[in-house]
Order: C-alpha cells, then sequence, then structure tokens
C-alpha cells in the first residue's frame, strides 16, 4: 500500500510524510504571515475532523495540520479549496514568501512589506528550482522578519533628502539617528552619507517634516539558517523602485536554475561557482542594461 | 542657545521606558492647549524615542536642548485637548 503512495507529488502538495505511519502533516499556503478569518475557521474544521484538532505555527509564518491520514487527502484539499485554503509546498522551490506588516500598520515602517510580499509570491510562489528558495520582506531596519537568514531578503528603508528651508534647528533628528550621521552647525543639519543606513529615524522623528524621503528596498543574497548558517549580503545599493527590485530578483532566481546542482542552497552555488559571475549579473540587472 | 519660556516642567529621568513616554503625556493631558511643557529626559533610549512619540501625539515639539549633563530637554507645545 505505502509503496503506492507518490511522495514527491504530495511534497509538492504541501503533504509532509510523518514518523507515524499513514500520516502527514499538511502545509498550507500563507503569503506575509496573513490570514482571513474565514480561512482561519477552515483550517481548524479541518484539524477537528480530519486531523488531532490541533495546528503547528512553522518558523516562517506557515501553517500545518499534522495526523491527516492518506485515505483524507482528497477530502482535506476539497475542505480547505472551499474556505479559500490552498495548500502550502516543500521541496525544491521557491518557499512562503514571509513578511512583516510593515508600513501600512506598522509605525516604523518604510515600505508595505505584505503587499510586496504578495508581488513576490504571484510571481515566484512554487517555481521549480534545484533547490528550495526563501524569499523574505521586512519593513525597516528594525528587522523584524529577518531579512538576512531568507535566500533574497528584502528590508526597506528612506533615502533621505533635508529641506534646510523648513528646519526649525530643534535638534531632535540628531539624536534620534542611532548611527551618528547626523550633527547640527550653524543651525543646520549636516549629513555624513557614508554612515546613513537609510534607517529613516530622522525622518519619522522630525516635528515640521524638514525630510523628503523615497522609500526604498535594500537587498540581501544568499542567506542561510539551517544546518549551516550564513548571513544574506547586500551587493547592489538600495533600490529605489520596484521595476529595478524585481529585475534583481528575477537574475537571482535565473542564476540559482542556471548554475545551482540538485539539492544545492543558493549559498553553496555562489560560494562554488564563486561570486564574481553573479555580482556581475546583478550590477547588470540594476542597472537595467 | 536662549531657553524657551514654558508653563510646566516634568523631570522624566528617574523613569525606564515605557514610563518615561507614559509620565510625560500624563503631565500634557493636563495642560492647556498651547501651553508649553519642558521635558527633562536621560540620553540614550529615551532622547531617541520620546520625542517621536510626543511627535506621534499630535504635539509641536519646539526645541530639543541638550543641557551637557547627560540629560536633554524637550520643549513641546501641547495641540488639542
Ligand atoms: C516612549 C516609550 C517607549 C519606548 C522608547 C519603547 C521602546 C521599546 C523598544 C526599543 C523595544 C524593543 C523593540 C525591538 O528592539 O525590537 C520595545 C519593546 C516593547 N515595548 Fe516598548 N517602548 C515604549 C513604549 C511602550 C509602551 C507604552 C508599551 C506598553 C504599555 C510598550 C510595550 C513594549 C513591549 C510589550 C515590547 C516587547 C515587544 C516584543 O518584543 O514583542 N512599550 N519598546
Ligand atoms: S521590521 Fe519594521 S516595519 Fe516591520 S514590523 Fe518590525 S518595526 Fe515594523
Ligand atoms: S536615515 Fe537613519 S541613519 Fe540615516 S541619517 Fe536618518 S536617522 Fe541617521
Ligand atoms: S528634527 Fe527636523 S526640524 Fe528638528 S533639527 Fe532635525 S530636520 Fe530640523
Amino acid at each position: 500500500m505505502s509503496d503506492a503512495i507518490d511522495y514527491s507529488s504530495l511534497k509538492k502538495g504541501g503533504f509532509m510524510r510523518q514518523k507515524q505511519k499513514g500520516y502527514f502533516s499538511l502545509r498550507l499556503a500563507v503569503v506575509g504571515g496573513n490570514l482571513t478569518a474565514e480561512n482561519i475557521k477552515t483550517i481548524a474544521e479541518v484539524a477537528e475532523k480530519y486531523g488531532h484538532g490541533y495546528v503547528h505555527m512553522t518558523s516562517r509564518q506557515g501553517v500545518e495540520i499534522p495526523f491527516i491520514e492518506f485515505s483524507d487527502i482528497e477530502e482535506v484539499r476539497g475542505k480547505l479549496a472551499e474556505g479559500g485554503v490552498k495548500p502550502g509546498v516543500c521541496g525544491p522551490r521557491v518557499r512562503t514568501v514571509t513578511a512583516c506588516q510593515g508600513s501600512a500598520i506598522c509605525p516604523s515602517g518604510c515600505i508595505d512589506s505584505y503587499e510586496l510580499a504578495k508581488e513576490f509570491d504571484e510571481r515566484y510562489f512554487g517555481r521549480e528550482l534545484p533547490h528550495k528558495f526563501k524569499f523574505g520582506v521586512t519593513g525597516c531596519m528594525n528587522n523584524c522578519l529577518k531579512s538576512e537568514e531568507n535566500d533574497l531578503g528584502v528590508k526597506g528603508g528612506y533615502i533621505i533628502d533635508y529641506k534646510p528651508e523648513t528646519c526649525i534647528s530643534c535638534g531632535v533628528c540628531i539624536k534620534a539617528c542611532r548611527e551618528g550621521a547626523l550633527k547640527m552647525e550653524d543651525g543646520k543639519v549636516v549629513i555624513d552619507k557614508s554612515k546613513c543606513n537609510n534607517c529613516g529615524r530622522c525622518v519619522k522623528s522630525c516635528p515640521v517634516d524638514a525630510w523628503d524621503y523615497t522609500p526604498g528596498y535594500i537587498v540581501s543574497f544568499g542567506g542561510l539558517f539551517g544546518n549551516q548558517i550564513y548571513k544574506g549580503e547586500q551587493i547592489v545599493p538600495i533600490i529605489k523602485d520596484k521595476e529595478t527590485l524585481f529585475r534583481v530578483a528575477d537574475a537571482t532566481i535565473d542564476f540559482f536554475d542556471k548554475n545551482a546542482k540538485p539539492g544545492e542552497r543558493f549559498r553553496h552555488t555562489l560560494q562554488r561557482v564563486g561570486e564574481e559571475e553573479f555580482r556581475k549579473q546583478i550590477q547588470k540587472a540594476y542597472e537595467g542594461v | 542657545m536662549s531657553d524657551i519660556a514654558f508653563d510646566e516642567e516634568v523631570d522624566i529621568t528617574d523613569k525606564v521606558c515605557p514610563l518615561t513616554f507614559v509620565k510625560a503625556k500624563v503631565t500634557l493631558d493636563e495642560l492647556e492647549e498651547g501651553q508649553i511643557l519642558a521635558i527633562r529626559m536621560n540620553d540614550g533610549e529615551p532622547v531617541q524615542n520620546v520625542p517621536r512619540s510626543i511627535k506621534d501625539e499630535g504635539h509641536q515639539i519646539l526645541k530639543l536642548k541638550d543641557n551637557e549633563d547627560g540629560t536633554y530637554t524637550l520643549y513641546v507645545k501641547k495641540i488639542g485637548d
């Protein structure tokens, strides 16, 4: 009986084989950590009727329903679909896109993380690759969603522009900046751009909005947070528009697809083939040439 | 740096976050619209965060003065009731 089970196609559909024979933990699709109330009710019903009455929250904002029996799989799929719940994916493909609540909800947010996560999800979710590939989006320098642990991580920031004519020289931004990038000289703010990390605290603290700002995307590549740990690295400056961001993300996925061996994580591909070529291609995508 | 005239003052250097902001807010609540409060706070976390929280509450920040003793004084004009 168990010989008839096609595990890899089940994994593709989010069914993870449990150590208990014949049982699967069903992974669900979650984008940016949000589920509707209807989704949650449906999940609860399925967990009660077909599982053991509980769910497991994964470390990357996923939800799994353990103890689904093999014979119930089709029925469970149907029930979940009725409540708008889609199965997740496991195996060698683009995984759950994670996100914090971002600027739509959080006062610290510089970008709309959830919106961007949905866009990444629509573009890449489930895409077949040599190994798993993770996207994560965090709204600001506070990094609640741990951007650099992802294969491709995005962090929101502000590119700042001081307006001396509006400034009342109150001094608040000088202290709000944690990078020591600002000082006051003759009643005007002087910025040391080399120290600025685009956190946007100066903009958010200024009582008279004496700053213009452009939201931007700080991208990190090649993070790993499993058996081995590597921090994703930023290799191009903060990106100012989504078009460029998606060009860079496309180039990253293409590079991984073309160069990785089956079962090799992105970081290891970069180490094996050398980062030079990758940097060149990302630079090209960044410049749009 | 000439000091700003104020109506009321509050010292929050004896508090840690989040009570720094709570104490400042309670004092502000008792003022009349347009009155000015001088808030003395510690360097570090309070001076990084309290001005922004006060701004987010809708009050008007006038000045942050370095007292050069490890404390700062924030002058705030009360807006609204
Ligand atoms: C000006 C006032 C406040 C300051 C400066 C402040 C500052 C902070 C900072 C820096 C953190 C750590 C965040 C991080 O590093 O990720 C934090 C966390 C937290 N604050 Fe405040 N806070 C303030 C007001 C409040 C208030 C009014 C409350 C609730 C009554 C509060 C409750 C919390 C809680 C529960 C956390 C932990 C959140 C978590 O880790 O999940 N804070 N605060
Ligand atoms: S990363 Fe920034 S925007 Fe996102 S939840 Fe944390 S503080 Fe808010
Ligand atoms: S964006 Fe952040 S680091 Fe840059 S000057 Fe403003 S407060 Fe400082
Ligand atoms: S916080 Fe705004 S008004 Fe105050 S010194 Fe900075 S730029 Fe000027």
